[in-house]
Order: structure tokens, then C-alpha cells, then sequence
């Protein structure tokens, strides 16, 4: 056991730490109220007490010329161009969590997008989309579930024919987070209706603003959020648009799909999140009582804290077997997104339940605490629970994957 | 950077393991646990004995092997993944510990030793000093101890016993003094000694450093702690591989059993609720060295995590095993009772979660 990343880490965390300190409280310019729910979900304050206001892509650019994103990105792609080092990410991410100075950008495009074509897209592909993408100029929605192709994701039917040069889709995709404004959509789309269903798959790169496409809006259940649901009526874009082979599709998107499910329970939002549980039972009282004091509830705040505390190890082992090659950990990251989804879950339950009827309470009412972001937070969260692939779906993977177990014999069709 | 246990360690555990895979299948623990073949108990204790892990904790300069506590860990998960049936924790950990730290120079020079050469044996008995049960407890006064202890760990051959009184003064007391009394207590789990000491007059022999310094006392607690979770962990382990093999082979409905979700799932819940354990009991033992600041309220959170995660461990894995999972023909029994022992010792988790609250100051 060593925990210690050496003197020159020691060297790059004071740097970024001095980062830390001089954009402490940098606000966003022009920005609706969401950002308060934002903020809550990834643990950071960036709202309040602002100092420095910044654009969101004037703060993406910042953060590219100093490495702290984009950090493994070529230059020619509007990266930074360094070498990928997971410690480095590692103290960046805890260095900004501990300072509550905003992260980069996320969302499907930077996360999920720009992997996928330095893996798979061709020169021309990177040279026009990486770019835009990484400095918030160009937003991305996934088109993946559709109403009948959720869990079974490889059943989707949606449709996509070559005529003259050119994809013409029809279908509807759902579940479709940021469409109404997003510029950009990837897509499964089926082109190959004569292979089996896994290889009849292709991964295609559509401009939202092409005719044919209608976005209906799918409120959720925090009232705050939303996903859409998109049509596509002759929805016509361009041969080259195609992302890898036709029937390439399905190995394009699950080389990323991994690296959404670990990105979907940060545990140093989730810690951010227990002291921001821990401060307001410290304040709030029940008969001037405060809540801290209350043994019962002060049990379920411990059982929480050694879950967290549990969940951050493991991030550090799992960092350990990246970065030293043979070191098994053979469970290690298939468990994240079951695990740190429902624990999060649980930790915004209990400050609700600590609440009682404050806890309740939403919106814009009177005695809000916390901008109501516990109840945001507690649902938002099963909303990725469900998401993501179902935690039910998790483990099917982690039994079968991990344990070994048989899959579920397939049932023959009833006719 | 390097987060795990090393190779020496990871083999030091393996090395337990195979031992007592090789050596105690289930029918041997069910004859040494009944008393009905003591010289096979024997030779399993001289086996393990043989393997170094009685000199671990002990330093060097006194012939051990300098070993730090996440060494101990690593055995003790290899200990509870075969259910062992030896003293460790109180005699080889807590016992060396408490010496090393609070002792004088001639006792460590007497005693640490004799903990390498195996030819002294401690009991150990803290619960009246966590919490005591029955209006049990030790007075100490004019170097006489008085009083009940429950619960003595690892004392069936002991020649001495390691005790405190409420105020965490540790001292030593000799099995063969004739103030002592005796009694053996029985537990679920049948694979460790229980004991119960009546004290009258006894010569006490203090660690005069935990009068001085009453956190010694607390760090003995921890280790103890952290050793009795990594037993549930290792548990933990086998339970779950055994449930996930006996779900491969088990038909019903022309199928394995492990093919349906709802045992696929309990499985899944399992390995996934227990695979952070392992980092976080790692780091509890590394911070009981290195990390002072952290290391209490590490080692309290670590016991009652892994207390917590092993119980619903050994509920689903015996019930993934079905009506033979309840039988003692299979045995899985000393598992789910050693976890169920476990999660006593030195306090529950709601004890201990109490003291992790007050470590950092939350319960005023």
C-alpha cells in the first residue's frame, strides 16, 4: 500500500490547488435557474457569492489551456495535447471538488461523442466535430432507446436507407436528453435489415436542424428536467455522416457505454453531498433539538457516511489497478453505476427524511433548504437508477460478467 | 501510487487459505468443534503457527516479523474464508499490540518474544471496556484486580490474559493464579474460544503506558476492529463463491438454478455490496499506521460497513443454497455464525456507529 503519487504530483496539485483558489466562486453569465440543480447533482456551489462571471465555452477554453480537461485530446482537434495520466485527472477532479470550483462541460457530446470518433471516426469526422464540441459550440443528443428497444437495445427498429448518396431515416427515438438544443444527434439507426440484430446496426451523425426532424418534450418527474421524444420523417443527411461501417453501429456505441455508466456516480460529488447533509443537520432543529443530536437519525447518517467512505476507497483501488498493470479488481468497475446510483439515492432520501415536512417542500416555497435540491436530487437519481441501463440490467452484467452465472435461456417466440 | 495488498501479502493469504482448504474441509471442523479429535486441532493450530502468523505484529528487535497491520488483514481475510479454528485477533494481534505500545522494556523484552516461540499465549478481554454486559467489569487497586470479564477472547490455552479496566488501563494477569476463575461460554460459532473470568485478588500486571496515554487502549480497540472485519470479509468471500457454485450446479425446472434472475440477482447484490469492502478495510489498516488522524474513525466505520454487508451476506448466500443451505450437513453454518460472532465483538454497529459520530464531534 502506498497512497503517496510522488513529488512531482505534489507539484501539479499545488498548481491546480492555486487554479482552485483564484476562480473560486466563478459564476456563469446568462444562465437559467437551473444551474442551482446542476450544481447540486455534481456537488459544486458554482451560484453563489460570485466573484468572476464567465460564459460557459469562455470557461471550457480556460480550462483546455491549462490541461484540465480535454487533457489526452490532440491539439489539431482543439484538445490540449497531452498524455493521458489518471492520476493527474484524479487530483484535478479532487482538488476542484474540495474548492467547489465548477468542472468542466459535460453531456453526451464530450463525454460520450468526442471518445467515440477518436476511436472510430475518420480525419475528416475529427477535424469538424471534436473541435466545436469541446469548447460548448456544439451540442450533441443521443438518439440510442426507442419506445420499444429500452433494456433491449439492440431490437430498435429505427430505420435508416442509402438512396443517392444520401441516409433517409424514419423512426422515433426517446429518452432523448438535450434534442431541443442540441445541434448535433449520433444515432443507432438500423441500415442492414437482413443481418441479426446486433450487426444490422449503424452509428450516424445527424444536424437537428435537417427537415423532417419534430422533438416533442418529455417532462420528468422532477418538473425541472426533461428528455424528448424525436421523430424522423424522411430525414435525410449526407453518406458520409456514417461513423465506422454500416452494421458497425453496435460495437461503436458499447466502446463507450461503459465509460457513461462509471460517469454517472462521481464519488466526490457524493462526498460533496454528505458534508452539505452533515452542515444542515448541524443547523436545523426539531424543538430546538438539533437534528444531529436526534440518536435515530444520527445512526442513519453514520450507516450512510460508511458507505461513502467505502465507495471513495474503491475509487482509489480502482485508480490503483489502472495505473499498475495486474492488479485485479475483478468486480471493480462493472459495480459502479449499481452501487454509487443507489447509495446517492439514499443520501438524498435521508436528508429528506431528516426534514420531515421541510423535506417536502419544493420549488419556490418558503423554508426551502438547500434550494430544494434534496428532493431534485432524490428523484433525479432514480431517473439514473432506471437510466443508464437499469440497475436490474446491472446485474445481469455483473452475474454474468462478473460471477460467471448462465444468461436467462432465451424464450422462443409465442406466435 | 499502488492501492491494494502487496504481492508478499496477497501470498501470505493464500498460503492461510490453501492451508486450511487443504486441511479443514467441513467434517474436520465439525470434529474439532465438538472436541471429538483434539489432535487434529492441534495440528491445525501448529500449521498455521508454522506459517509465521503468530510473529507478524511482533517488531523485529524482539525476533518478529516487523509486520504492519494491513499484514494482519490480509490473514485474517484467508482465516475467516476457512473459518479457522484458532485464536488470532486477541492472541496475535491485540495481545502484541498492546505490549509493543504500553509496556515497559523488560516487558516487551519478556513477553514479545515469547509471542514468536508461541510458548506464551494471550487471551484477550476487552468488552467491559467497550461495553459491559451484565454489570461485568474490572477494578483495579493497589495492583489487585476485582471483577467479572465476559466475552475473553482466544483464552483456552492461555497462560496469560489481556484486560482493562473502563478507564483503559491495560495489564496482564496469569491464567494460573488462583483468584481466577474460569468459565467457558458458548457462542453460535463453535470455531473460537469463549470465555468467561471471575477475578478475586489477582496479581495485575500493568502495561504502565496506557495509564499514562489512554488512546493506547482505543488503538488496541481498532485493531481488534479492523481484524474482526476482515474475518466477515473473508467470510464474506467464501459464502458468496459457494453460493455461486452450488446456483451453477443446482437444477430445477430442467435449469440451473443460476440461470434465473432472481438468484442472479442476490448474487450480484452480494459481490457488489461487499467489493468496496475490500478498499475500505485495506485503508482502515493502512491509516492504523500511517494515517492517525483518520485511522479511528476508519477502523469504526470499517467494523460496522463490514459487519452490516456480511450479514446481508450471510442471509442471501444461505438462502441461495435453499433447504440445504440450513442443513449441517453442508456446514455453511460455521460461515454465517463466525460472521454473526464477528459483528459483536467489540461492540455491534450501532455501538460502534455511535463512536464514529463522536470521534468527529457530531453528538454533543
Amino acid at each position: 500500500m502506498d497512497l503517496n503519487y510522488g513529488a512531482e504530483y505534489e507539484d501539479f496539485r499545488k498548481d491546480v490547488e492555486a487554479f482552485c483558489k483564484e476562480y473560486q466562486g466563478v459564476s456563469f453569465k446568462s444562465e437559467s435557474n437551473d444551474n442551482n440543480m446542476s450544481d447540486a447533482l455534481s456537488g459544486s456551489s458554482a451560484t453563489k457569492k460570485s466573484k468572476k462571471e464567465v460564459t460557459r465555452s469562455e470557461w471550457q477554453q480556460i480550462l483546455i489551456e491549462k490541461g484540465y480537461i480535454a487533457r489526452a485530446i490532440p491539439k489539431e482537434y482543439g484538445g490540449y495535447g497531452g498524455e493521458t495520466d489518471i492520476i493527474k485527472s484524479r487530483i484535478i477532479a479532487t482538488e476542484f471538488s474540495k474548492a467547489k470550483v465548477p468542472g468542466g462541460m459535460g453531456g453526451q457530446g464530450i463525454d460520450m461523442l468526442v471518445p467515440t470518433l477518436l476511436e472510430w471516426g475518420s480525419e475528416e469526422q475529427k477535424q469538424k466535430y471534436i473541435r466545436p464540441t469541446l469548447h460548448g459550440e456544439m451540442i450533441w443528443c443521443q438518439g440510442y432507446s426507442e419506445p420499444n428497444a429500452g433494456s433491449d437495445l439492440a431490437s430498435l427498429q429505427t430505420k435508416g436507407e442509402l438512396i443517392d448518396g444520401n441516409w433517409v431515416i424514419n423512426g422515433q427515438k426517446i429518452w432523448t436528453s438535450t434534442a431541443q438544443y442540441s445541434q448535433m444527434m449520433f444515432c443507432l439507426v438500423r441500415t442492414e435489415p437482413q443481418a441479426p440484430k446486433h450487426s444490422g446496426i449503424s452509428f450516424i451523425l445527424i444536424p437537428m436542424d435537417t427537415p423532417g426532424i419534430e422533438i416533442r418534450p418529455l417532462v420528468d418527474m422532477t418538473l425541472k428536467a426533461g428528455f424528448n421524444e424525436v421523430f424522423f420523417d424522411d430525414v435525410t443527411v449526407p453518406e458520409e455522416n456514417i461513423v465506422a461501417k454500416r452494421g458497425e453501429g453496435w460495437s461503436v456505441a458499447n466502446s463507450v457505454l461503459g465509460h457513461e455508466r462509471g460517469s454517472l456516480a462521481d464519488p466526490n460529488a457524493t462526498m460533496n453531498r454528505l458534508n452539505t447533509l452533515i452542515n444542515m443537520m448541524k443547523e436545523q432543529t426539531i424543538d430546538g433539538r438539533r437534528l444531529i443530536d436526534i440518536p435515530s437519525y444520527r445512526d442513519r447518517l453514520m450507516q450512510v457516511q460508511g458507505k461513502v467512505m467505502a465507495s471513495q476507497a474503491h475509487s482509489l483501488r480502482l485508480l490503483s489497478s489502472k495505473i499498475n498493470p495486474g492488479q485485479n479488481v475483478k468486480l471493480g468497475g462493472m459495480i459502479q453505476k449499481l452501487v454509487g446510483t443507489e447509495l446517492r439515492h439514499e443520501l438524498e432520501g435521508l436528508a429528506i427524511d431528516v426534514l420531515g415536512e421541510i423535506g417536502t417542500l419544493y420549488e419556490d416555497s418558503p423554508y426551502l433548504k438547500e434550494d430544494g435540491s434534496f428532493q431534485f436530487t432524490y428523484m433525479y437519481f432514480l431517473g439514473l437508477i432506471i437510466g443508464g441501463g437499469t440497475n436490474q440490467i446491472q446485474k445481469n452484467i455483473i452475474s454474468e460478467r462478473g460471477l460467471g452465472m448462465p444468461k436467462e435461456p432465451k424464450v422462443t417466440e409465442a406466435s | 501510487m499502488f492501492f491494494g495488498l502487496s504481492e508478499e501479502q496477497e501470498q501470505f493469504q493464500d498460503y492461510v487459505k490453501k492451508f486450511l482448504a487443504d486441511n479443514v474441509s467441513v467434517d474436520e471442523i465439525r470434529k474439532i468443534t465438538n472436541g471429538e479429535d483434539e489432535a487434529l486441532a492441534k495440528e491445525i493450530y501448529g500449521g498455521l503457527i508454522n506459517l509465521g502468523i503468530n510473529a507478524l505484529l511482533v517488531p523485529e528487535e524482539h525476533g518478529g516479523l516487523g509486520a504492519d497491520l494491513l499484514s494482519a488483514v490480509a490473514v485474517a481475510q484467508g482465516l475467516g474464508s476457512g473459518v479457522g479454528p484458532i485464536p488470532f485477533a486477541g492472541a496475535y494481534v491485540m495481545a502484541p499490540i498492546a505490549i509493543n505500545l504500553a509496556g515497559s522494556d523488560e516487558q516487551k523484552t519478556k513477553y514479545l518474544p515469547q509471542i514468536v516461540s508461541n510458548e506464551t499465549k494471550f487471551g484477550v478481554g476487552l468488552s467491559e471496556y467497550v461495553a459491559a454486559r451484565e454489570d461485568a467489569g474490572i477494578d483495579l487497586a493497589s495492583g489487585k484486580a476485582n471483577g467479572k470479564a465476559l466475552f475473553v477472547i482466544d483464552g483456552d490455552e492461555a497462560d496469560f490474559f489481556l484486560l482493562a479496566n473502563k478507564g483503559g488501563v491495560l495489564f496482564l494477569v496469569d491464567a494460573k493464579d488462583k483468584g481466577i476463575e474460569i468459565t467457558k461460554l458458548t457462542s453460535v460459532d463453535k470455531t473460537r474460544s469463549y470465555l468467561e473470568l471471575n477475578l478475586k485478588n489477582v496479581a495485575a500486571e500493568i502495561l504502565s503506558g496506557s495509564e499514562s496515554d489512554p488512546e493506547i487502549a482505543k488503538k488496541v480497540l481498532d485493531a481488534g476492529r479492523i481484524i474482526f472485519a476482515a474475518d466477515s470479509l473473508g467470510a464474506s468471500e467464501s459464502m458468496i463463491e459457494k453460493a455461486v457454485s452450488y446456483a451453477k450446479e443446482r437444477k430445477q425446472f430442467n435449469r440451473v438454478i443460476g440461470s434465473f434472475q432472481a438468484v442472479k440477482h442476490m448474487c450480484a447484490e452480494m459481490a457488489s455490496d461487499l467489493e468496496p469492502c475490500y478498499a475500505m478495510l485495506w485503508q482502515a489498516a493502512h491509516s492504523f499506521d500511517h494515517d492517525p488522524d483518520e485511522a479511528r474513525l476508519q477502523a469504526c466505520q470499517a467494523k460496522s460497513h463490514i459487519s452490516e454487508v456480511a450479514k446481508m451476506v450471510s442471509k442471501k448466500a444461505t438462502e441461495v443454497h435453499g433447504g440445504m443451505g440450513f442443513t449441517d450437513l453442508l456446514g455453511l453454518h460455521y460461515w454465517f455464525k463466525r460472521i454473526g460472532l464477528n459483528r459483536q465483538l467489540l461492540g455491534g454497529p450501532e455501538l460502534i456507529r455511535e463512536e464514529a459520530a463522536e470521534i468527529q464531534g457530531f453528538n454533543q
